[in-house]
């Protein structure tokens, strides 16, 4: 097989080494439950919470603050699950969440608040959906499909107006690769995370609950956690997810600069290749040969649609030239569904089917770039020629 | 060949993907996710893309599913729903094979490269020595399913690969057992891949508006009422509210405009023709002496065709409006099209 270029790191993405190394020693080295009272047990229980001390910083907390449990989706379950239970209140969200944050709100009977084109979150609707009786609001602080950013500070804002009783919690799955999440999660009382978005292991996630937040536990057993999540701490997985954000936050401004620029090459490469391409969460170019404005979004995510064409159909062809990536959310069959993103958006249904979702990673290389540009084009080219 | 074998997570289709890849040609399997409601008997649920998706496992065949709920929805539920509406009697295999599996699995597949899209249907694809083909009964009578794919013309047949329409449903399990796919013992699916067995009242009465219709008998006098003159076929007998006549009555007309509903004995059943619309022709127009058959498993009756009359040689039960009826010649289909 040729040389692959994996793109899809907003979906998963590669443990860093030095992740799998330290994790190794919590298989079947120190490998007693910490809540036990012996010497292994106390070396696990201090390796977790090494790894919580350094999830703290990382996320702007404090170390009591930080809540581990299995993934990011339970983590955002746990937030607004938690956050409701009992209060008797409404939650909000935006129409272009996470399914972890969206399906939990619509259980609940909560308040879904649109999006302008770009991306960018509805003010004026979310100041109207608030009042007195909102508990939560959930604004995700970067989206999983077109990577637009959002200013939580704006969010407060209009909450301080309008709720000023409620919580707000973000979902920073996708942010915490690209962004100072401790800086720009500041105004929020509950933070999502998940280490296998960052080079860490997949089933383990981690909120953040900022002291005095009441919040009910969803998995209530041993009372791990601080009584806020039951259940044996993964140790192993919660190593890793320290050792993963610290080499993350280490590096990231060094990601940013040089996946950034990959990002650009990849989306005016295949913008200039081909006809018909709409890229989302961008503004315009100011004037010609200027290039196109990308700053609202990570520097990983290019999201395109190609009109003409099918998602499906570009994913196989991309996968036979070696190229992984995604389209909008894949369900439990594995079939692809529309976007919801997407259709919040504005965009019309026969421009969304073709969407394609290239999400570049720390480990993102000129030669994925490459075989992207060289891929990709023919593909979509042969895909409009057999629908013609 | 390259090969796109559609997997729908039964036997047959398992069986029909591993002939293939014995024989060397380099196979893709392929889920259709075609409908997202409740139904427990298609090919639909997450469990049979499961089951597809380890057979190809299995098989050592890269498996896809591939969303065709819009097309699904579009081209086989709403007419359906549209026609019992219409007080007709659909058969919706007929449309997602002519749609979905056969236009737009067949379309996805020649755009990805394919050279062919194989099923796992009971029928055969013979070749002439003229160089056309011909569709034929599968190999085993009792589950033949020729009468669902008799739309297939020159250009597709040209393009599909039936790998088990030679076999009987029994060497299709005692193969699959042997290869040990986990489908082996698996039920066949039955009635309609999208509606739970029984419910097709409780799906209909949710998508269209029921008409009431009184119930009578030929000379017009009325026996009963029911809440419902769409969801009546032709020839039925149950269901009516009208025990305890002295003699079995069916239905012999349903009118929906109307509302009336008219019971009478099998006699007034019976046709000495049939017109029929939508024809469709496996290779050019035929006239003249056929046999015919009017439900997938029924018996093919002996006709003249005369234009889109089916003429009976001995009279039949009338045609529910909506069901296909296939031509053939022997085995070989030659066509068919939708009672009128």
């Amino acid at each position: 097989m040729a040389a692959v270029a994996y793109l899809d790191h907003a979906a998963s993405t590669p443990m860093h080494a030095e992740v799998v190394e330290a994790m190794r020693e919590f298989f079947d080295g120190c490998y007693a439950n910490p809540t036990g009272a012996h010497r292994m047990a106390r070396e696990a229980r201090r390796a977790g919470d090494d790894a919580r001390d350094i999830l703290a910083e990382a996320l702007g907390a404090r170390p009591g603050e930080i809540v581990f449990c299995g993934s990011g989706t339970e983590a955002d379950n746990l937030a607004v699950f938690g956050a409701a239970a009992g209060s008797g209140g409404t939650v909000v969200c935006s129409a272009i969440e996470h399914p972890a944050v969206l399906r939990p709100v619509e259980q609940l009977g909560g308040r879904v608040v649109g999006v302008d084109s770009a991306g960018m979150l509805d003010l004026d609707a979310l100041a109207a959906a608030l009042d007195g009786d909102v508990r939560l609001v959930s604004v995700m602080l970067a989206n999983n499909e077109n990577g637009v950013v959002w200013s939580l500070e704006e969010v407060a804002e209009v909450m301080a107006r309008r709720a000023p009783g409620a919580l707000l919690h973000t979902d920073a799955v996708q942010a915490f690769p690209w962004l100072d999440v401790a800086a720009r999660a500041a105004p929020a009382d509950l933070v999502s995370v998940s280490a296998h978005k960052f080079g860490g292991p997949k089933g383990v996630g981690a909120l953040v609950v900022r002291d005095g937040v009441a919040l009910q536990p969803q998995i209530v057993g041993g009372g791990q956690e601080a009584e806020r999540r039951g259940g044996t701490p993964n140790v192993a997985g919660i190593v890793g997810m320290g050792r993963a954000a610290q080499i993350t936050v280490a590096r990231r401004a060094e990601t940013v600069e040089r996946v950034g620029r990959l990002r650009d090459r990849l989306a005016d490469g295949l913008r200039a290749a081909l006809e018909g391409v709409t890229e989302s969460g961008v503004r315009p170019a100011s004037g010609a040969g200027m290039p196109v404005d990308r700053s609202a979004k990570v520097a990983g995510s290019c999201h395109l649609c190609f009109e003409g064409i099918e998602s499906e159909a570009l994913l196989f062809l991309a996968e036979r030239g070696g190229v992984y990536a995604s389209a909008a959310s894949s369900c439990a069959s594995g079939a692809e569904h529309p976007s919801h993103v997407l259709a919040a958006m504005g965009y019309p249904r026969s421009l969304a089917r073709g969407s394609l979702r290239l999400s570049l990673g720390a480990a993102s290389s000129e030669a994925d770039v490459e075989t992207a540009l060289a891929v990709l084009p023919p593909a979509v080219a042969q895909l409009r020629r057999a629908a013609a | 060949m390259q090969v796109l074998a559609a997997m729908s997570g039964g036997v047959d289709s398992s069986v029909a993907a591993a002939l293939l890849a014995q024989d060397g040609h380099e196979v893709v399997g392929v889920t259709m996710k075609l409908w997202g409601g409740p139904s427990d008997t298609g090919c639909c649920s997450v469990a049979d893309v499961i089951d597809a998706r380890r057979v190809a496992d299995a098989l050592g065949i890269d498996h896809h599913v591939f969303n065709f709920g819009e097309d699904f929805s579009a081209r086989v539920v709403a007419p359906y729903v549209g026609d019992h509406a219409a007080g007709r009697t659909p058969n919706p295999c007929v449309e997602c094979n002519r749609h979905i599996k056969f236009d737009r699995l067949l379309r996805r597949a020649e755009a990805l490269g394919f050279d062919a899209v194989a099923t796992g249907h009971h029928a055969r694809v013979l070749h002439r020595p003229d160089g056309t083909r011909r569709l034929a009964r599968g190999a085993d009578a009792a589950k033949d399913q020729s009468y669902v794919l008799y739309m297939l013309g020159q250009e597709t047949l040209s393009r599909v690969l039936l790998p088990v329409g030679d076999m009987t449903k029994a060497r299709v399990r005692a193969l699959a057992a042997e290869l040990g796919l986990r489908t082996a013992a698996k039920p066949d699916s039955i009635d309609v891949c999208f509606i739970r067995r029984g419910e097709r009242g409780s799906f209909l009465a949710e998508r269209l508006e029921a008409t009431p219709a009184r119930v009578v008998d030929t000379s017009g006098r009325q026996l009963g009422e029911i809440p419902s003159a769409q969801l009546v076929t032709l020839g039925q007998r149950r269901g009516l509210g009208v025990g305890g006549q002295e003699r079995p009555l069916y239905v012999v007309d349903a009118d929906v405009a109307a509302g009336v509903v008219t019971l009478g004995d099998r006699a007034d059943l019976l046709r000495d023709h049939q017109e029929v619309r939508d024809v469709a022709w496996a290779a050019g127009p035929v006239q003249g002496p056929v046999l015919v058959q009017t439900s997938a498993h029924g018996a093919a009756r002996p006709a003249a065709l005369d234009g889109t009359r089916v003429c009976w040689l001995a009279p039949q039960q009338r045609v529910a409006p909506g069901q296909s009826m296939v031509f053939y010649d022997g085995d070989e289909v030659l066509g068919g099209g939708i009672a009128a």
